[in-house]
């Protein structure tokens, strides 16, 4: 039975529990809702979630942890011998999971009968033929451990399935009726559903964890996994950065890192004398009617996706910059791809980012300071920068750490406009590459799963997510504390 | 102080008179405010300098040469076409050999020359069959026909390929040119609307002319239900949360944190946790806009649950302990009176939340939504969601990394058709809040 079959007859055990826990509850006053601990319809509602919560949780819990289980008792029962031929035990059950899937592909298209599909002693190069027939990628010939590895697989699946069937269906129907008996006047039904309804939204508060959780441990376990066949000293270590998918590659993260930082810098020596001075501007000096013009026109510039920055880059930005600069102009850049390029328009697409945040710190200056400075006869320009710029200067600095750590995580500008090529060079006319255009590069390739230059995009990730980690924790915290200072 | 009072002494103009310091300092004053009108006059350049490069670049995305004629095929010519190996190059014969006799009719060209005929022409021979397979009848009777001429003939005419820049190749030739001047002039070639590309899929790296962006905006609707699903309540059942109930402890405090800094985490980062935990732990189809939704759902959450609280913030205490006075319980008085008058800004800060998501490119990359995934259609509306499909921020991405100068074209008229959703989605936000906002 599909999984969404499941669900709705889950919900529509819910609904029956609504509607009977109501009238149950209704009739034990005699239809006079007055006599009711609650309102009529919260038995209703009782009666709803008592069916739907439980299962629905059991049903989620089931679907992930299932295949974990069947998987785990599968690779225990393969035979000795036949993991260690195979080069890793993820790779063998990868291709045992392949078989199976296209087993049962096979059936859904007739090419196999169900009855062939589990034959135990089915003919293995006919079964190879069958499926390749079907159109499934299988990569070599299927072995007999794999096959029959595969046909234990389908049988448990099967198996789990029924037995997920019944178990949520009967916690459904279990709920409703415990909710249906207790339908009674006295019962605090209200109270009962209201406590259901808080403990979701502090499920749906948790998420936010969940999903850090899930981050770092998704990260931390295929980093882990990269260590162990690639040595970190190497990552940590190496100056060049040369993967080659047939293996014997260098990857050493420096060469990444450089690039990373050397946009990053273009990147804020755009922005933030743009930013910081349009903001002060804006702030200090600007009409109403300038600054209601001015203001959302430079906040467009934040609401532009990244991957129209990256375009312009590419198609726009790299040949200006090579009719200026390159061999027919002052011939120190050799493709339109480099790291002033991508520099340049992630500049750009920061200016708002900046100029919005130092607005905002700048405004929070008390006037009293100014009003201060203006009484000693300075002038207007000698009054921000000698007193509000000094004042909004660590909340300033911390925009610009916001502004860095955005940078950083960029992608898409640099994929298109700061070319592949890691190198640790000097000259900002040169293509370099960043972190996170190799982890586009590494994760989209050919590479297989379990080799090193895939992994390594884990290990890639988990050094970015410190980075902007450490950046963002430390510019928050600047910022919340200066907002004290003058709340 | 004691400068000053020597300075006052040497002085020897009045107040109306100004000293040169004080002239320093105005100019001073002059050139600081003229430096922040620079800084935002560049903001504003470089945002029309945007605007302009992808207005020009891109609408000629929208039109396509195509190349037109009356087409009469025996039954004879079809099954000859049909037993050959080659059985879209056949049909490409043919049609290259009915309008060479209709260019011979009018006397264009001169001597016919199959082959520049061919290099004029699009890819035909595959919409040729596909329409007499479909249509059987049609076969020995008169059909017009439009098919798309070859994407360098598209850029002649679109100034993209010139006269002078040409180098003759197996793709072109320079004399082909004249062929194409002679043709426009009899009607034969023209130039419309391209409706392929707003309705149509990605073609092969070979054939720009026939890539459209239909399917991968398909993509992105699936992706975007998805998020509005889950982000939707998600979001709003935290931020009452965290707003309204959450007691102040450690829990609470580290939800905030969370959050906060889940805002701030690279978008690609969120990828990766795709790939991570919905294809290699879950096993959930790879290039499934549901997967897409999933990684983005989690990546917007942060975005709507941080001005769903400050929607819920503004609801002034009044209206809490009005109903908490009538005898309401805490959770009536917010699902029954503060949700609702929050509603306008929550949905505003929600659209906006979905512009983003519209917009994001890289953890879509990641999880295998890249262009040319987007060949087919989806088969239906359930499948839509499971089936292979790209997005269109990525759609573009695929045809920008292509090296056919003729895709980036494709490119920025893609960009046009983003930009025209992310538009429509900011003015609905801005109207709803100019409509419904409650100032208190």
């Amino acid at each position: 039975m599909p999984v969404l079959w499941i669900f709705l007859i889950v919900l529509g055990i819910g609904a029956l529990g609504y509607v009977v826990a109501r009238q149950r509850a209704l009739a034990s006053v005699g239809n006079d809702p007055r006599h009711l601990h609650s309102l009529p319809s919260y038995y209703g509602y009782m009666g709803f979630l008592f069916a739907t919560a439980t299962a629905l949780l059991v049903l989620i819990i089931w679907l992930i942890a299932g295949p974990m289980v069947i998987e785990k008792r599968v690779a225990a029962n393969l035979p000795a011998g036949v993991v260690e031929q195979a080069a890793s035990q993820n790779l063998l059950m990868a291709e045992v999971r392949r078989v199976a899937n296209g087993l049962d592909n096979a059936v859904a298209m007739g090419v196999l009968t169900e009855g062939a599909a589990s034959n135990a002693r089915a003919d293995l190069t006919d079964m190879t033929a069958r499926l390749k027939e079907a159109g499934q990628v299988i990569t070599q010939n299927v072995t007999v451990p794999v096959l029959r590895a595969a046909q234990e697989m389908r049988q448990a699946n099967r198996t789990s399935k029924t037995w997920m069937a019944v178990a949520v269906i009967a916690l459904a129907v279990a709920g409703a009726a415990l909710a249906v008996l207790r339908a009674q006047k006295d019962f605090r039904a209200r109270n009962v559903v209201e406590r259901g309804v808080r403990w979701m939204l502090v499920g749906a508060a948790s998420i936010a964890i969940l999903t850090t959780v899930g981050i770092v441990l998704s990260l931390l376990f295929n980093t882990i996994e990269f260590f162990r066949i690639y040595p970190a000293s190497e990552f940590f270590g190496s100056l060049t950065w040369s993967p080659s998918f047939g293996g014997g590659s260098e990857l050493g993260i420096w060469p990444l890192l450089w690039g990373t930082l050397y946009i990053s810098i273009i990147a804020l020596l755009v922005a933030v004398p743009i930013g910081l001075f349009a903001a002060i501007y804006l702030s200090e000096y600007a009409s109403p009617r300038l600054r209601s013009v001015a203001k959302p026109l430079l906040e467009i510039l934040a609401g532009i996706p990244t991957i129209v920055y990256g375009l312009f880059a590419l198609l726009t930005v790299g040949p200006l910059l090579i009719s200026v600069f390159g061999d027919n102009g002052l011939g120190w850049m050799q493709s339109g791809t480099a790291v002033m390029t991508a520099g340049l328009v992630m500049g750009i697409m920061l200016i708002p980012f900046v100029s919005s945040l130092s607005d905002d710190i700048i405004n929070a200056v008390p006037q009293a300071m100014r009003d201060g400075s203006y009484g000693l006869g300075a002038t207007q320009s000698e009054t921000i920068r000698q007193v509000v710029l000094p004042a909004a200067l660590p909340g300033i600095v911390g925009a610009v750490l916001l502004a860095a750590s955005r940078a950083i995580g960029e992608t898409m500008i640099v994929v298109l406009g700061a070319g592949a090529a890691a190198r640790l060079s000097l000259n900002p006319f040169e293509a370099m590459t960043t972190v996170t255009a190799k982890i586009v590069s590494q994760l989209t390739g050919d590479a297989d799963f379990a080799s090193p230059e895939a992994l390594v995009a884990f290990a890639l990730g988990m050094t970015l997510f410190i980075i902007t980690l450490c950046l963002n924790v430390f510019a928050l915290y600047i910022v919340r504390k200066y907002r004290e200072q003058y709340d | 102080m004691a400068d000053a009072t020597a300075n006052a002494h040497k002085r020897h103009g009045s107040l109306t008179q100004v000293d040169p310091r004080t002239r320093r300092r105005n100019a001073a004053e002059a050139r600081f405010k003229a430096y922040g009108l620079a800084a935002i006059a560049l903001g504003i350049f470089f945002l029309v300098v945007l605007a302009f490069s992808i207005i020009r670049s891109g609408v000629p995305a929208f039109t396509t040469t195509v190349v037109s004629l009356e087409m009469n095929v025996s039954p004879a010519e079809i099954d000859q076409a049909e037993s050959g190996m080659l059985k879209t190059a056949a049909y490409t014969k043919l049609f290259i050999a009915q309008l060479g006799s209709q260019m011979q009719e009018q006397g264009i060209g001169g001597e016919v020359d199959p082959e520049a005929i061919g290099r004029i022409l699009g890819k035909v021979g595959n919409d040729l069959r596909a329409f007499y397979q479909a249509n059987p009848d049609a076969v020995g009777e008169p059909v017009d026909f439009t098919v798309n001429a070859s994407s360098r003939v598209d850029g002649y005419f679109k100034g993209r390929v010139t006269r002078e820049g040409l180098v003759d190749s197996r793709f072109l030739v320079a004399t082909d040119l004249d062929v194409v001047d002679q043709l426009t002039e009899a009607g034969i070639i023209t130039r419309q609307f391209d409706w392929g590309f707003l309705l149509g899929k990605d073609a092969g790296v070979d054939n720009p002319g026939g890539a459209g962006i239909g399917a991968s905006v398909l993509g992105s609707f699936f992706m975007m239900l998805v998020v509005l699903v889950l982000s939707l309540p998600i979001g709003v059942a935290a931020s009452i949360y965290l707003e309204e109930f959450a007691p102040k402890n450690r829990f609470t405090d580290i939800i905030e944190v969370n959050i906060s800094n889940l805002a701030a985490v690279p978008s690609i980062v969120f990828g990766i946790l795709g790939l991570a935990v919905f294809i290699q732990f879950a096993s959930l189809p790879q290039s499934a806009p549901l997967v897409g939704g999933l990684v983005l759902t989690l990546m917007t959450l942060p975005t709507i649950i941080i001005s769903t609280r400050a929607s819920l913030k503004a609801v002034p205490p009044s209206i809490r302990d009005a109903a908490l006075g009538v005898g309401a319980s805490k959770m009536q008085a917010v699902f029954h009176h503060v949700l609702p008058l929050a509603a306008p800004g929550i949905l505003t800060g929600t659209i906006i939340g979905l512009a983003q998501a519209l917009g994001e490119t890289a953890p879509l990359l990641l999880i295998g939504m890249v262009g040319f995934v987007a060949r087919e259609f989806p088969t239906g509306f359930w499948d839509g969601f499971v089936e292979p499909n790209s997005a269109m921020p990525a759609q573009i991405y695929t045809w920008a990394a292509r090296s056919d100068v003729a895709f980036y074209e494709k490119a920025w008229g893609g960009i046009i058709v983003l930009l025209v959703f992310l538009l429509i989605m900011n003015a609905i936000a801005i109207v709803l809040r100019r409509r419904f906002e409650r100032r208190w």
